[in-house]
C-alpha cells in the first residue's frame, strides 16, 4: 500500500463516515425526545437517494405519491382520536397538514421533475422529511406510552413495511444519481470531488443548523426538554406528540439529505438503506444512544474502518464493522450501571 | 359566593384494583389558598396529579366554569392551571434559564422575558443563578425554580405537591411567604402538605383527606384549632 491508496482509503472513510455520524445523530435525536430505536432510519435514505434521482432524470418519484397516502391514513387516525372534540380550526389545520401539503409537493414534483438539480434537491428533502410525522402519527403516536421494547418491536415493522413499499413504488431496479457538480480539485496526489466536498459541507451546515435549533431556538429547548424529561415537559404545556413528530421530520430530513449525498457515489435500491443505516446505528450505539460527539468520532471510526476492511479484506467488510459493536457493548455495560426503565 | 375556578366532583382514581381517591369533592375560588392535608398515603399526591390530567379520573371537573375532565395535560396548562410536582419534574440537565423559558413555551420570547424577569423579582436567587444547571441546585433552590417555571405559564390556579419537603425550616418559611404573596397577586393556590400546622396557617380552607377521601373539610383556623385534627396532624407543640 502506499501514500496515494492510503489517502484515497481515508477520504473514502471519511466521506461515508460524515454520512454515517449525520445518521447516528438522527438515531440520537430520535430515541432522546422518543425513546424510538429508530431502525427504518435507512429507508428514509434510500427514499432520499430513489427520489433525488429520479426527479433528476425528469420522472416523478414513488414517494411523490406515497405521501398523500400517508398524509391521508394519519388524517383519519387523527379524526378518529378526535371525534368528539372536532372544531373548525382543527380541520384547517388538518386540511392544511394532511391534504393541501402533501398534494401541493406532487403537484410541484410533477411540474418540476427533470428541472434543476437544485428544484430536486429541494423537493426531495421537503418531500421525504414531510413523510415524517405521518409515520410517526400511524406507526407510533399510539403506543408513545409504551416501553423501549414495544416501539422497536414497532420500528422493525415499519422498517420492514418501508422497505416493502420502496419495492412497490420505486421498483426493483437501483438507481444512481449524477454528480451534484463536477468540480474536482487535486490535493497532492489525491483528487477531492465536489460531491466529496458537497458531503463534508452538508455535514458540518447540517450539525451546526441543529446545534443552533436546539442551543438557541425554544422549539429545539422544547425537544431537548422532552427528551430530559417528558413528565415535566407535559407539565409546561409542551405537547410531547408534537415534538415526537418533529423529531421524525427532521431525521427523514437527515435521511433525505445523506441519501441526495449519496445517490451520486452509489447505486442505491429500494432496500440499500438498511445496511447503511445499520452503520450509523453502531456510530450511534458507540455514542450511547445520548452523546452527539461521540456518535460523530464513532461514525467517522466506522467509515474508516470499513474503507481499509473493504481494502484487506473486501468479502468482510460489513462483519468487521458490525463486529466491533461487541466489544464496545461489552465495555459499555461494564462501565455504565444499569438503570431500570422508567415506567 | 361566586363560581369556584377549579373544581372536582365526586372525582375517583384507581391503581388497577385499588382506589386510591374516592369520591372526593372540591372547589378552589378565585383569591383563595385553599390546603388539602392528610397523612402520607392519603391519596393527596394523586388527587392533584389527576386534576392536571396526569391520572385517568371518573367524576366531572371544571376549570373556570369549563369541563375539562377531556383536556390533555397540556390543555389544562394552557386554560391556566399549574401543578408543581412533588418531585419538582425539572429539566436538571439544562440551564435554569431555559427551564424558566420552556414555562413560557406557548409565548414570544419578549412576553417570556417579561415574565421571567417577574420571576426574578420574586425569586432573585434565581436570577443569581440562571446559568448554573437545574440539577445542580440545592433542594430549596430547586423548588423555587419548579415554582417559577410553573408561574412563566401564567396559571389562574397553581397547585403545589408538598412544596416543604426536605427543606430547611428557614426555606419553608419563604416558600410560605411566597405563596401569600402569590395569593396578593391573584394566582390562586391549592396546597398539599404534609406540614399540616404551616398549610393551616396559611391556608384559608383546608380539606382532611383520609384513605382517598375526605373527611372534613371547613375553614382552615377552625380546622387548626379542632381536637382531633391537632391531635392527628399538628401534633403536641
Amino acid at each position: 500500500m502506499d501514500l496515494t491508496i492510503l489517502l484515497f482509503l481515508v477520504q473514502d472513510g471519511i466521506t461515508n463516515g460524515a454520512i454515517y455520524a449525520l445518521l447516528g445523530f438522527a438515531l440520537v435525536l430520535v430515541f432522546a425526545v422518543t425513546r424510538i430505536i429508530f431502525i427504518p432510519q435507512g429507508e428514509f435514505v434510500a427514499y432520499g437517494a430513489l427520489t433525488y434521482a429520479m426527479l433528476q432524470g425528469g420522472h416523478v418519484p414513488g414517494t411523490a405519491y406515497l405521501l398523500p397516502i400517508f398524509a391521508f391514513v394519519a388524517l383519519l387516525f387523527d379524526l378518529y382520536a378526535e371525534r368528539s372534540r372536532i372544531t373548525g380550526a382543527f380541520l384547517l389545520r388538518q386540511g392544511i397538514d394532511k391534504i393541501v401539503v402533501p398534494l401541493g409537493l406532487l403537484f410541484a414534483a410533477r411540474e418540476l421533475a427533470g428541472v434543476s438539480t437544485i428544484a430536486s434537491l429541494v423537493l426531495t428533502v421537503a418531500i421525504v422529511s414531510a413523510l415524517g410525522p405521518h409515520l410517526y402519527r400511524i406507526a407510533f403516536q399510539p403506543l408513545a406510552d409504551r416501553s423501549v421494547l414495544v416501539l422497536l418491536i414497532a420500528a422493525v415493522g415499519t422498517h420492514l413495511a418501508l422497505t416493502g413499499l420502496g419495492l412497490v413504488f420505486f421498483g426493483a431496479e437501483g438507481q444512481r444519481a449524477d454528480a451534484l457538480t463536477d468540480f474536482s480539485v487535486d490535493l497532492g496526489p489525491l483528487p477531492v470531488s465536489g460531491q466529496n466536498i458537497a458531503v463534508y459541507v452538508a455535514t458540518l451546515l447540517l450539525i451546526a443548523g441543529l446545534y443552533w435549533f436546539f442551543e438557541r431556538t425554544v422549539q429545539g429547548k422544547a425537544l431537548r426538554a422532552t427528551a430530559v424529561n417528558r413528565l415535566g415537559a407535559r407539565l409546561v404545556g409542551i405537547r410531547t406528540k408534537g415534538t415526537g413528530k418533529i423529531a421524525l421530520a427532521l431525521a427523514a430530513g437527515i435521511g433525505a439529505v445523506s441519501g441526495v449525498l449519496l445517490a451520486p457515489m452509489t447505486t442505491i435500491y429500494y432496500d440499500t438503506g438498511f445496511v447503511i443505516g445499520l452503520k450509523g446505528f453502531v456510530a450511534a450505539i458507540i455514542g450511547g444512544l445520548a452523546s452527539y460527539p461521540l456518535a460523530a468520532a464513532a461514525a467517522l471510526a466506522v467509515g474508516l474502518i470499513e474503507s481499509f476492511a473493504s481494502f484487506f479484506a473486501s468479502d468482510y467488510k460489513e462483519v468487521i464493522v458490525f463486529t466491533l459493536l461487541i466489544p464496545v457493548l461489552l465495555v459499555r455495560s461494564f462501565a455504565s450501571k444499569h438503570t431500570d426503565e422508567e415506567d | 359566593m361566586s363560581k369556584p375556578l377549579l373544581s372536582l366532583s365526586n372525582l375517583s382514581v384507581s391503581y388497577g384494583k385499588v382506589e386510591a381517591v374516592r369520591g372526593v369533592s372540591l372547589e378552589v375560588f378565585a383569591g383563595e389558598i385553599v390546603t388539602v392535608i392528610g397523612a402520607n398515603g392519603a391519596g393527596k399526591s394523586t388527587l392533584l396529579n389527576a386534576a392536571m390530567g396526569i391520572l385517568p379520573a371518573v367524576g366531572e371537573q371544571t376549570f373556570d366554569g369549563a369541563a375539562m375532565g377531556r383536556l390533555e395535560v397540556e390543555d389544562r396548562v394552557a386554560v391556566g392551571l399549574s401543578l408543581v410536582s412533588e418531585r419538582r419534574e425539572l429539566f436538571s440537565s439544562m440551564s435554569v434559564e431555559d427551564n424558566l423559558r420552556l414555562g413560557a413555551v406557548r409565548f414570544s420570547e419578549r412576553e417570556a422575558q417579561a415574565r421571567m424577569a417577574g420571576v426574578f423579582d420574586r425569586f432573585p436567587r434565581l436570577k443569581e443563578r440562571r446559568r448554573q444547571e437545574a440539577g445542580t441546585m440545592s433542594g430549596g433552590e430547586r423548588q423555587m425554580l419548579a415554582m417559577g417555571r410553573a408561574l412563566m405559564a401564567g396559571p389562574k390556579v397553581l397547585m403545589l405537591d408538598e412544596p416543604s419537603l426536605g427543606l430547611a425550616p428557614r426555606i419553608v418559611a419563604d416558600i410560605f411567604t411566597i405563596i401569600e404573596d402569590l395569593r396578593k397577586d391573584g394566582v390562586a393556590i391549592l396546597l398539599v402538605e404534609q406540614n399540616a400546622r404551616a398549610a393551616l396557617n396559611a391556608a384559608d380552607r383546608a380539606y382532611v383527606m383520609e384513605l382517598g377521601e375526605i373527611t372534613m373539610s371547613g375553614k382552615a383556623a377552625d380546622l387548626a384549632n379542632d381536637p382531633q385534627i391537632e391531635r392527628s396532624y399538628l401534633g403536641f407543640h
